[in-house]
């Protein structure tokens, strides 16, 4: 044992010399022994461990298989959004009015680029990226996982696109991405009427529908866009992908296509649509023109408007708080959501009711200039202060009479004026395809005393005669009102939506028209209130007797003004009022009197008198409407021979 | 020195770390993705391994009885050269590179700690006194110390378990071992302040792993799903989603259990299992049957040992242990681990055949 020489036994270390010669393994007796048990209890405990392990191994792949599977599934696939083209949107005549516009963004994968300072130089050369640019796309760079795609620029002109495109090959991982952007080729023509789509937010969707909209990143806001927002949206598909830890997509198992949405063909005209939206320019106001026999609206403007495209793209801050701070309020849909008092456009409602009330039409009613309720009680004023003489009801709608039209509100009384604005549809929702459309509003006594606390007074009911007062109304309201009047007491609902269009099977589907009576008034008593607008436009003492000449069809029309101040009792009307406080002019109508093609209504806000402002606009709107559609006939007939 | 002049070996030992070793080939195979490359440095190590055993059995067990202080000294020098090298990298500093090929000292220290102890409690009478306890704690505490200021607190706690292994083997007191245990539980506080926050969050996430499932307790919850995921009979080789879709964190090495599991299911790993206990018992049986004191404190320990490293992984790997970033013995990709635990099995088998040849 020549080691021990060199490495004492430890029992020579401490001291016990004697033992250096004597063969430990029979010195120490009882080492077997104790090593041996002690061995043992090791083999116990190595066994009893493993069968502790092995039962956990148990309970994790047989006790608890198969939810552990389910979480492996779980894991391992995923289903990813594949977001559907969103329908497209167009006039009655085919053009477009929305669509989606292709816009080309540059996105890298880091990992694949070869050279990222070269290609760098790259873009900043030859596709201008700017320094700004860099450091974005620096910052998104930045904890992002390096297989992502990453934006590096957007908003790519074709040119560029073209330009990335013959020169990809020398930058693997930079790809050119196609995204579809909604865009509204009209832009502020159509912005009141087509709205817009903006980027889903919390409020848009609740958790029902989110589950639709995966991988969809617009919803149409306003408008048809958001009124048809089942049509256009589509259902998007889906691709069944197997993803790894980091959520890289390592094969895809299945696919299902996303389903186009739908094309809406809509009511309006665009052309007509702006030439009622130039008219109105340089105003506050609003204009509905419609078919009365059908309720298709050609136009439906309201000014001023805005470009509906700024807010599809992502409108800024800026430019958002610039739209709303505006004091003519851009943004407010005039046409739908402004309440005016109607002013004297009731009068020939009220007049038709008069006659159901067995007026006689030819009994003259004495115009002094006013009228008051009892012997030296309160005056009413007509609105012509000399007075109109004795008129009767044709004269009355001609000249606007208030004095005629406060004593046959007297004999209706409210709920006859109630009743007969009710039928025509005011006071309520026309059902145009448009969300959340105002009521308007038409007084009752009951109404008074509930909102305001007050009986109702026969002034209330002077008023309401001359519709001042607590009757409001839209401008949609009071053209589909004038389209009753046009269609002889047939309601008719008015609408945009001309037909739904599958873009697979280019089928077409046309909504049901919905028409309901007016029950108010028979022919001959629809004829005498004619005359009677018809009066306005030709008639000798017309109120828009001026925009009526050289007319080559007739026109019936009806002015009115709606009050923003009720003026002294006894002065002056004053002529220095601010631009703000001045009267709403309004102006409905419709023509070929007789066989009605069309109808409007106009309102021109602060515009002061009907007659004067907002007639000559009906006037060339009608013109042009006639002499196109004239054009367009030959252009199909000569088609038509041609062919 | 090669006393017998007879080629030492034993056929029950070397063919079932031949199992283990095969196992862990094939699943290595797909671990790395069929990486023919690592499959191939592995291979070159299992052969470097199996001559190592194959060289290390052929020596006397008393020549390594006699050389175990000097090799214990110089491990814990080069211990030190380590950690003062490791000063001028950053993070652990494991590795020795020796040029050809790099060296994880404490590994050696895993054989080191185990002979010093063995060589201290061979002749001494029984039942050991306290002061040559102490000397043990001093043995396995500096360099203990030295691994875990690295450091590799994998390594540290298994060079404890060795010389708590050795030492229980050498017959220490039950008494001393209960007083010794209760000076460990105090010093639990003190530990825990010197450990690393990313070594007290494995901890804490290993208590419940599923109240941070994005965090540290997203290693485990993965490896268990990958293992329960499996069932009876596995998802079969290379179509573990778990291990290729990367959910397995350290797929080829520490967690490899895991792949292990979710390929070859429950049946896969009762033959694995079984064949570890195979190897420690008949390691055990080899120290049962040693005539020497030394011997049986040393085949005992380090088969022990052995078997706490895969006590150990697989613990940790199906959530019952922290983790502590311990290698799957025999079958874990990479270190030096492999050639420290065939030199073990080398030893012991050295020791089988001398008891045959002294019968």
């Amino acid at each position: 044992m020549a080691g021990h020489l060199y490495f004492p036994a430890p029992n020579a270390a401490l001291g016990t010399a004697a033992l250096m010669t004597v063969d430990p393994i029979s010195d120490v007796s009882r080492h077997p022994v104790l090593g041996r048990s002690r061995l043992v209890v090791a083999g116990i405990l190595i066994v009893t461990l493993t069968v502790v392990l092995i039962e956990r191994l148990y309970f994790l792949q047989i006790v608890e298989h198969v939810r552990y599977r389910a979480l492996s599934i779980e894991n391992r696939f995923d289903l990813l959004p594949v977001p559907p083209v969103r329908g497209m949107i167009y006039d009655r005549y085919g053009e477009v009015l929305a669509e989606n516009h292709a816009v080309y963004e540059l996105e890298v994968v880091p990992e694949q680029v070869r050279d990222m300072a070269s290609l760098m130089t790259w873009a900043t050369q030859s596709l201008s990226l700017t320094e700004r640019d860099r450091k974005k796309f620096d910052k998104r760079l930045h904890g992002r996982a390096s297989f992502e795609r990453i934006l590096l620029k957007s908003g790519l002109s074709e040119e560029q696109a073209a330009r990335f495109a013959v020169n990809q090959y020398r930058f693997p991982g930079v790809a050119l991405r196609g995204r579809l952007r909604r865009s509204y080729p009209l832009g502020h023509v159509t912005a009141h009427v087509v709205g817009y789509v903006g980027r889903i937010s919390d409020k848009d969707l609740d958790a029902k529908e989110r589950s639709r909209y995966r991988g969809v990143a617009h919803i149409g806001k306003l408008g048809i866009e958001s009124y048809y927002e089942g049509n256009l949206l589509g259902r998007i598909g889906y691709e069944q992908v197997e993803t790894n830890a980091h959520g890289r997509v390592v094969r895809t198992l299945a696919r299902e296509p996303a389903i186009s949405g739908n094309h809406l063909h809509l009511t309006l005209d665009s052309r007509l649509q702006k030439v009622v939206r130039n008219e109105l320019a340089g105003h506050r106001g609003a204009a509905v023109v419609l078919e009365p026999h059908t309720g298709e609206i050609l136009a439906f403007v309201s000014m001023p408007d805005y470009d509906p495209n700024l807010f599809a793209k992502g409108i800024d801050q800026v430019r958002y708080t610039a739209l709303l701070q505006d004091s003519n309020k851009p943004l407010l849909n005039r046409a739908l959501y402004g309440r005016y008092a109607p002013g004297s456009t009731l009068k020939p409602i009220l007049a038709l009711a008069g006659l159901e009330h067995t007026i006689d039409p030819r009994r003259r009613v004495k115009c002094p200039g006013f009228f008051a309720l009892k012997e030296g009680g309160r005056v009413y004023r007509c609105w012509r202060k000399q007075g109109h003489g004795a008129v009767n009801l044709k004269e009355a709608l001609e000249q606007s009479c208030d004095t005629y039209f406060y004593q046959l509100g007297l004999t209706l009384g409210i709920s006859g004026i109630s009743e007969a604005l009710t039928t025509f549809g005011f006071g309520k929702q026309t059902g145009i395809d448009l969300a959340s459309e105002p009521d308007g509003l038409i007084p009752t006594a009951l109404w008074k005393q509930r909102r305001h606390g007050t009986p109702w007074y026969p002034g209330d009911t002077l008023n309401a005669s001359i519709g001042q007062g607590y009757i409001l109304s839209t401008p949609l309201q009071l053209a589909a009102a004038t389209a009753a009047l046009a269609n002889r007491g047939r309601l008719v609902r008015p609408h945009l939506l001309r037909g739904v269009e599958d873009p697979e099977t280019g089928e077409i589907q046309r909504p049901a028209e919905q028409v309901t009576e007016v029950g108010l008034g028979d022919a001959s008593q629809y004829e005498r209130v004619i005359e009677g607008m018809m009066a306005v436009m030709h008639g000798s003492q017309g109120t828009a007797r001026r925009a009526g000449q050289q007319l080559s069809y007739r026109i019936a029309a009806k002015t009115g003004t709606s009050q923003l101040v009720s003026l002294p009792q006894d002065g002056e009307a004053a002529k220095d009022i601010p631009e703000r406080l001045k009267d709403h002019a309004l102006f409905i109508a419709f023509a070929p009197a007789e066989r009605p093609r069309i109808a409007l209504a106009l309102v021109i806000e602060n515009g002061g008198s009907g007659g004067k402002i907002a007639a000559p606009m009906a006037r060339r709107i009608f013109d042009y409407y006639f002499v196109e559609r004239l054009r367009r006939a030959n252009l199909k007939e000569s088609r038509y021979v041609r062919g | 020195m090669f006393a017998g002049r007879v080629f030492r070996f034993d056929s029950v030992l070397f063919f079932s770390t031949g199992i283990i070793l095969l196992c862990g080939v094939f699943i290595l195979f797909s671990a790395s993705g069929g990486s023919t490359e690592i499959i191939f440095q592995q291979g070159i190590r299992i052969a470097i391994a199996i001559i190592v055993m194959l060289g290390v059995a052929q020596i006397d067990p008393d020549v390594i009885r006699r050389w175990s202080p000097a090799i214990y000294l110089v491990t814990v020098l080069i211990l030190m050269l380590v950690l003062a090298v490791g000063y001028v990298g950053k993070g652990a500093q494991r590795w020795l590179d020796l040029g050809l090929v790099r060296f994880q000292p404490a590994e050696l220290m895993k054989l080191a700690t185990p002979m010093m102890i063995a060589w201290l409690f061979a002749n001494a009478p029984i039942p050991t006194s306290f002061g040559r306890l102490m000397m043990a704690l001093t043995i396995v505490v500096i360099p203990a110390g030295l691994v875990m200021v690295q450091p590799d607190l994998g390594t540290a706690v298994m060079l404890v378990i060795s010389a708590i292994c050795a030492v229980v083997l050498a017959g220490i007191r039950w008494r001393h071992l209960i007083i010794l245990t209760a000076v460990a539980a105090a010093a639990v506080p003190f530990l825990w302040s010197q450990l690393r926050n990313y070594q007290k969050d494995r901890i804490l996430a290993m208590l419940d792993p599923w109240s941070d499932p994005l965090g540290m307790g997203y290693h485990t919850i993965q490896a268990q799903i990958a293992i329960g995921s499996a069932g009876m009979g596995g998802k079969g080789w290379f179509s573990g989603s778990q291990a290729h879709l990367d959910f397995v964190p350290e797929r080829s090495t520490d967690f490899i259990f895991a792949v292990f599991a979710e390929e070859f299911g429950f049946v896969g790993i009762i033959v694995l299992m079984g064949a570890y206990l195979l190897v420690t018992g008949r390691c055990i049986r080899i120290a049962y049957r040693a005539q020497d004191h030394y011997c049986r404190i040393l085949a005992g320990a380090l088969a022990l040992t052995f078997f706490f490293y895969v006590f150990v992984n697989v613990g940790m790997v199906s959530g019952i242990l922290p983790v502590v970033g311990v290698p799957l013995p025999l079958i874990s990709y990479g270190g030096t681990s492999m050639i420290t635990l065939m030199a073990a099995f080398g030893i012991i088998m050295g020791m089988h055949r001398r008891r045959r040849l002294m019968a």
